[in-house]
Parts: C-alpha cells; structure tokens; sequence
C-alpha cells in the first residue's frame, strides 16, 4: 500500500509497564509524513511514556514502535537525524549556563550555525536574558528557551509534551505561528495536550488516550461522529407563547428547559435538519434560533467518561 | 569526533566555569610545592637528588588525592544528568550514549590533565627556581604527572561506574566516599593485615604481586617507586618490583584496564537504561 510507505512513524500493539504498573497498553497507530498529531489525555494518560518510547529513551515492553523506518530504541539510530526537534515536559537545561551558551551547545551539535541561534533567540523573546545564568531564567523563560532548541536546524519530525504550559498568550501564538512554518515545510509533529481546544486548529488528528489505553482516534469531525452528541438549539419566542410552541414541536423532541420566552432543545445530528424545518415551519412566533453544536471539551470529556455524556 | 569534541569542550568549559580547575590546581600546587620545600632536607645524607624525593612524597600523596579529586569529578556527571533531566534531552540530538561517556571522560581527563600539570608542573618550576635545585630527576617526576593522570583516569572511569549504577546523586556520593575509602585505605590494610596473621605462610611472593596488581592505588605506588633507580633507591625498595617479575609495561597495562574495564561497564549499563 501506499500510505503504509509514508508513515513516519508506526506504533503496533505498543505496551510499557512499570513493574506491575501498565502505563501504556495495546496502543497501535500510524502517523503520516506532514501530520500534525496532538496526543490528548489527563496527566497520567501514558502521552509522555509515548512519546519517550517514540523517541527511543524507553524501550516498549511489548510491542514494536518504528520512527523513520527504525526502531528508535535500536542503537539510537533517530538520534542520529539531524532534523528532530523535541521539547521534553518541563524542561531543564544545565542551569550555571547562560541561555545562549545552552543554545550553542544544543545547535553545535545539530551543526546549526550561530546567526540561526540568536535568530532563534530573538523569536522566543530571549535576547535580553541571553547572557544571563539559566538558574536565574523563571519558568516561562525556560519553556522558551526549550522551544528555541526544539526548532533548532528546522525540525521535520517534532516532538512537543505540554508545549505551551507556562507561555502568555501572545508568546503561545507565535509557538502555532512557527509550528504552522514549519509545516508549510512538511514538518510532522507530535503534540501532547491536555485540552483539545487549544491546539484544535493546527491538528490533523487527535489520538485521545485514557490510562495508557488509545480510546479514540480521528480527526475533529470524526471524533464528533464518534461522540455523536445531540446538538442543541434555542428558541427564541413571542414571549408567553413558549409552552404552546413546545406542544407544538411534539414529544419526538427532547426539551431541556422551557422559559417564558425561550425553548432549549436538543437532537442528534441527523435529525437537526427536520427540525429545523419544523421550527421554521411555526411562523412569526419565532424570533431567533440558535444552534450550538458540541463543544469541543464536551467530545473530549464525552470520551474522558468512558463514553457517557 | 567532532560531536565527542563537542562534549569533552562542554565538561571542559563546566570546569573552568565552577572553578573547579582553578580549585584543584591551587590544592595540587601549593601541597606539591610543600612537600618538596619541606622534603628536600633529608637529601645530604642519603644522596637522593630532591626531584627524587619529590618524586616519593608526591606519589604518596597523589594515592589519597588524585583518587578523591577525580571521584568529585564525576560521582554526579551522569546521575545528575538523569536526576536533572538533561540526559533525556541531550540524547534526543544526534548524539549516541557512547558519545556521551566518551565525550565526558575526554572533558574530564582534560580537566585533570590540567590540574596535575598545572599544579605539580607548576610546583616543580618554582622549586629549581628557589632551591636552584638541579633538573636531575626531572623524567621521574614527568611520568610521576603522567602515571597520576592514569590514576586520575582509572577513578573516574569508577565514578562514571557508581554514577550510571545509583538512582539519586545521594546515593552516588556516598558511594564515591566508599569506593575511595576501599581502594585508598581499607584494601592496603587488610592486605597488611593479613601478611602480619599470616607471616609469610600462605601469601607468598606471586600471591602477594598479584595482590598489589588488584589495586590502582598499590599498582600506581609500585610504578612511581620502581621505575626509576634514583627513585627506587630513595625509597628504599630498589629491585623489589623488578624481582616480583613487575615490568613497567605491565603495571601500566594493569592500570589501563582499569580504566578500560569500568569505562565498558558503564556503557553496557547506560545502553540498557531507560529515560
């Protein structure tokens, strides 16, 4: 097949245990050149051991994981690509340097030059803290520091636990501003969250995990499909006529709440459409409809629940 | 190499930045410098040239400090670096883990290199300067340097041992304390302390080398006192490694695989290690 040749990264029956701890069970997936994967789950959920395994610093205990066509765990050999990017989970650097000092190291290493290390410096806010110790950089500082190193040499394949803890807000802009460039460049990431709003617009697909167990899998609209949750809508009335219009609507409709003047209704998506029309069909007494599909943190939560909303 | 340049110049500037190499070289120094000033009174009467003597008390000496500088080098150089998390990240470059232990023993002998030189080249300067003392002597003295960066070496290859095996740095300098307490002090008496129980019944003269040869610190002892005349008769124990069948080639492949051993034994423990 095709596709199978352009997976970058490859999990089959993946399981890590711990003693007699299970911290990642029976997780097989496939990520494709130029995806953007956000790994989704509580603290705990198994995302980090994931990704270590994928970047070969744990071994699976059962199972085979393969990133660019290698075992990772194998004599290091990703280790050995230059173009890996990865920001470890409240990072820490050798903290009696200085932020450009680390830098250097880290870009020396990947044979980056050292314009593209102030460059890079420069972007995450650093430049007036660069000559200062790390021990004294506070922990948004160090979360930035960690980006500019992940992004050194232009990664294609990224690797980002809990990227943005600890950024304002503009800082966590321009993050998605760099991931979205290097992207354009073909970049694969790999993201781990534990919201999924945050990172909904850049992500190509959602891997949610619960327990160390991959519970669902997809991209925005599939894990709606999956969660089918009702859409819900609100109607807004001639007030007093409220009671008569919910009469009217029929006992078909699940009717959450009803005002004076406003009707909360809820469906499931197939049956939207219909209703609308019904609600349409009722005339002048209605003055407004709002239809709110899904929020995102009620799929998330709706899986987080084992399935029950 | 380059990436093993990379790492060795990181331990090297780590060092100069802590002042770690300045701290050694004024302890190594100034006690050298002691030792020799005060040491190279009792040359009239026996006829040993004072870099000999020096040779005999620096070597002495070098048995209890160059172990516990070159352990304090690098009890916590990997175990910090897993306790930190710096390891994680450092092995995520285009880095192998035998790059790393290499790289890092690379900085740290330069370390040591430069503070025994420093140190004791330094003290060796100052007294022909002062006491007009003669350079007779002198290749004593250098490979003195030499066999004491061997003994530097050995240690830390040890320290990198007890810091891939521990899981806290705690642990990793406690037993630093004990493997220097081991190989500098407890092992010379009990084996002293078994030749006096055993009064030359059982330990004979192979047992008794191959005793010493067990040791770094008694294989460095031998090497420094033996090696040359000047030294050995200063000593008092002329011909004594040469009749035990102690080649200086052996006793320096002894300790080179001394280094070579632990350095090994920390590789294979590192690859298997999970972050």
């Amino acid at each position: 097949m095709n596709t199978q040749n352009n997976n970058v990264i490859s999990l089959d029956a993946v399981s890590k245990r711990y003693g007699t701890e299970t911290v990642v069970s029976d997780v097989s997936f496939n990520i494709q050149s130029g995806e953007c994967i956000v790994l989704v789950g509580h603290n705990g959920a198994g995302k980090t051991t994931l990704m270590k395994m994928m970047l070969g610093l744990t071994r699976p205990t059962s199972g085979n994981v393969e990133v660019l066509g290698a075992n990772p765990a194998n004599n290091s050999k990703i280790a050995q690509h230059k173009t890996l990017g990865y920001l470890p989970e409240s990072v820490a650097f050798y903290d009696a340097m200085t932020g450009s000092e680390v830098l250097a190291f880290y870009a020396r290493l990947k044979d980056v030059s050292k314009t593209a290390c102030e460059n890079l410096l420069e972007v995450v806010g650093l430049e007036h803290a660069a000559k200062r110790r790390i021990g004294t950089y506070s922990k948004g500082m160090r979360q930035r520091l960690g980006l500019a190193q992940a992004m050194l040499g232009s990664p294609q394949l990224l690797f980002l636990d809990e990227p943005t803890t600890g950024l304002d807000p503009s800082l966590r802009h321009q993050f998605y501003e760099l991931i979205d460039a290097l992207h354009k460049e073909g970049a694969t990431s790999v993201i781990s969250s534990h919201a999924l709003n945050e990172v909904e617009a850049r992500a190509s697909r959602f891997i949610i995990m619960k327990s160390g167990a991959l519970i669902a899998s997809g991209t925005l609209e599939e894990l709606y499909q999956q969660a089918s949750l009702p859409v819900r809508l609100k109607v807004s009335v001639t007030p007093g006529e409220a009671p008569g219009v919910a009469e009217r609507l029929g006992s078909e409709v699940t009717i959450s709440k009803v005002n004076n003047q406003s009707l909360s209704l809820s469906c499931f998506d197939d049956d939207k459409m219909p209703l609308i029309r019904r609600i349409t069909d009722l005339g002048d007494v209605v003055n407004d409809l709002q239809i709110m599909p899904p929020k995102l943190d009620e799929v998330y939560n709706h899986f987080m629940n084992g399935g029950q909303s | 190499m380059k990436i093993l340049w990379i790492l060795a110049m990181k331990e090297l500037r780590d060092g100069l930045r802590n002042r770690w190499i300045a701290a050694a070289i004024i302890v190594l120094g100034t006690l050298a410098l002691a030792l020799s000033l005060l040491g190279s009174a009792p040359t009239g009467s026996i006829k040993a040239s004072p870099m000999d003597i020096s040779v005999i008390s620096l070597a002495s000496l070098s048995v209890y400090l160059i172990p516990l500088i070159a352990l304090m080098l690098s009890f916590d150089t990997l175990v910090g670096e897993f306790e930190r998390g710096t390891m994680m990240l450092l092995l995520t470059y285009p880095v192998t883990r035998w790059q790393v232990i290499i790289g890092k023993f690379l900085g740290h002998l330069m370390i040591l290199f430069i503070a025994i030189f420093a140190g004791y080249g330094g003290a060796m300067l100052i007294m022909t300067l002062v006491t007009g003392a003669s350079m007779e002597g002198w290749q004593a003295y250098v490979s003195m340097m030499f066999s004491s960066l061997i003994l530097g070496a050995i240690f830390i290859a040890l320290g990198y041992l007890v810091s891939v095996f521990v899981r806290e740095r705690a642990t990793a300098a406690g037993a630093a304390i004990g493997l220097w307490l081991v190989f500098v002090v407890l092992y010379d008496l009990l084996l002293f302390g078994a030749l006096l129980i055993d009064e030359g019944q059982l330990i004979g003269q192979q047992l008794f080398s191959m005793l010493m040869l067990a040791s770094p610190t008694d294989t460095y002892r031998i090497l420094n006192l033996s090696m040359f005349d000047g030294v050995s008769q200063a000593a008092g124990i002329a011909g004594v490694a040469s009749e035990a069948g102690m080649s200086s080639t052996l006793l320096v492949s002894v300790m080179l695989l001394w280094i070579a051993a632990p350095l090994a034994a920390t590789l294979l423990i590192f690859q298997r290690r999970e972050l």
